[in-house]
């Protein structure tokens, strides 16, 4: 069964209007990362218009999107496809969908670390990231040559405003769960 | 000349020689910066990815602030530019998102100041002209190819940032320096950044191939305006390929022979010091 509702979600996400889609390919003939993904941004934007929100959904290809904007800067119809890209990663957490549970971990953990200092901290970020993943090895001698040359500081460092950064994230917070109810 | 500076996360970390040698340049060329007040980190891709709004409101916070002390702000990493215009842009022409920014930031945007690239600035402000009369030696011999990647250029309605297809101020400006700039059709092409602790064998394929051809373009060094770019280009390289990836403000540090240019070559993952004696720079 088509869901009536996708489309609109993804358009009330994003702030795009996606039915102006003419299916000029120009976005995934663009792409970047089109060649690993299932279906790439076109064929996404014809499923999201067919309602087809189990598949959409349940795609890596948002995932794979690296927020390069080309598909967005040549839209004809001027819709941010990247924008529609964020969407379909926000609706796939909404839903419970662990298409992607490695990134989705890792945009947490940034965030969490930011909302804590009001900075990010890239020795933690990383060092977490592989933990989490338990993928230790594999950047573990760039990692240290970046150690050894100064470039991961191992204190983090605190904004004096980091009581206002966790006021944003609260009031947001607040703003998306009013606009749900 | 004064501006306010946001050096950024990585400004402090990975793109630590990138901070320091865009402060050491514009010193150079009697350009005040004054790094800004307390500032937050922009949430790059993970606000986005997770909430508008958040992704909005995060840099607005510093935005208010560069409003108060009433400069330009100038960003030299391009994610955090990116992140920055894309809100300023949101406040500019968006009446509804700006007043729903302002109730989360507790700000009013009255007198927004513009959030500028330091590319920008040296190339509209300080002008080609100042940067020549500073070069003491001139970058002669050096093969290089201007990459721009994606934050810097798109999407261009926020950006607004020259020409988002053919960008020509690096090349202009390295042109200037006297470095040898091969033509391509790559600069803005996307190497991958975002993914690169995620979805790495994507990234090394993107990579490979703007390695591959600014090889073939006849380069010898690949120059960014990017920590994200620097760091992906440099790690995830093929192996043995060793491609030196220099900013731009390094090469300007190295033409207007300033004695700090020693600091920041120790810093790659890729020492460009071999190459830059090949070339008789060193």
């Amino acid at each position: 069964m088509p869901d009536t509702q996708l489309m609109e979600r993804v358009n009330a996400l994003s702030g795009q209007t996606i039915q102006l889609c003419y299916h000029c390919h120009k976005c995934t003939a663009g792409c970047p990362a089109a060649y690993q993904m299932e279906y790439g941004p076109d064929r996404l934007v014809r499923m999201i218009q067919l309602g087809q929100k189990e598949r959409v959904l349940s795609s890596q290809d948002p995932w794979l999107c690296a927020s390069c904007e080309t598909c967005s800067t040549r839209c004809p119809n001027e819709i941010d496809i990247a924008r529609m890209m964020d969407a379909l990663r926000m609706l796939s957490v909404a839903e419970g969908v662990a298409a992607a549970s490695e990134s989705v971990k890792f945009n947490r953990l940034f965030l969490g670390i930011m909302q804590r200092t009001g900075r990010m901290h890239e020795a933690t970020i990383m060092g977490l990231h592989k933990l989490w993943t338990g993928d230790l090895f594999s950047d573990l001698g760039a990692g240290m040559q970046m150690f050894l040359k100064g470039k991961l500081p191992i204190l983090p460092s605190r904004i004096k405003g980091r009581d206002h950064v966790k006021r944003i994230f609260e009031a947001v917070k607040e703003r998306d769960s009013g606009a749900k109810a | 000349m004064k501006f306010s500076y946001y050096p950024g996360c990585s400004g402090h970390a990975t793109g630590v020689e990138y901070n320091q040698s865009t402060q050491a340049v514009f010193a150079a060329l009697d350009v005040d910066l004054i790094e800004l007040e307390d500032w937050n980190c922009c949430g790059a891709s993970s606000a986005h990815m997770t909430d508008w709004l958040l992704a909005l409101a995060l840099p607005a916070r510093n935005l208010a602030i560069a409003q108060e002390a009433g400069m330009d702000l100038v960003m030299p990493c391009a994610a955090c530019f990116n992140r920055h215009k894309v809100a300023d842009h949101a406040i500019r022409t968006d009446p509804e998102q700006r007043q729903a920014i302002e109730e989360v930031v507790e700000a009013q945007f009255t007198d927004p100041v513009p959030v500028r690239a330091p590319l920008d600035v040296v190339y509209n402000e300080v002008g080609l002209d100042r940067v020549k009369q500073r070069v003491k030696k001139p970058l002669e011999g050096l093969k290089v190819v201007p990459y721009y990647g994606c934050l810097l250029v798109r999407p261009p309605e926020a950006t607004q940032f020259e020409n988002p297809d053919h960008p020509t101020y690096m090349a202009e400006l390295l042109e200037s320096l006297g470095a040898e700039v091969k033509p391509w059709s790559y600069a803005t092409d996307c190497c991958g950044g975002a993914l690169s602790l995620t979805k790495t064998d994507v990234v090394a394929h993107m990579v490979g191939r703007l390695i591959e051809r600014a090889r073939e373009a006849g380069a010898e060094a690949l120059v960014t305006a990017c920590p994200l770019c620097q760091v992906n280009l440099e790690m995830r390289q093929p192996k043995g390929s060793n491609m030196p990836i220099l900013y731009f403000t390094e090469l300007m540090g190295l033409a207007f022979a300033l004695s700090e240019t020693k600091k920041w070559w120790s810093k790659h993952l890729i020492d460009p010091v071999p190459y830059l004696k090949q070339c008789g720079l060193l």
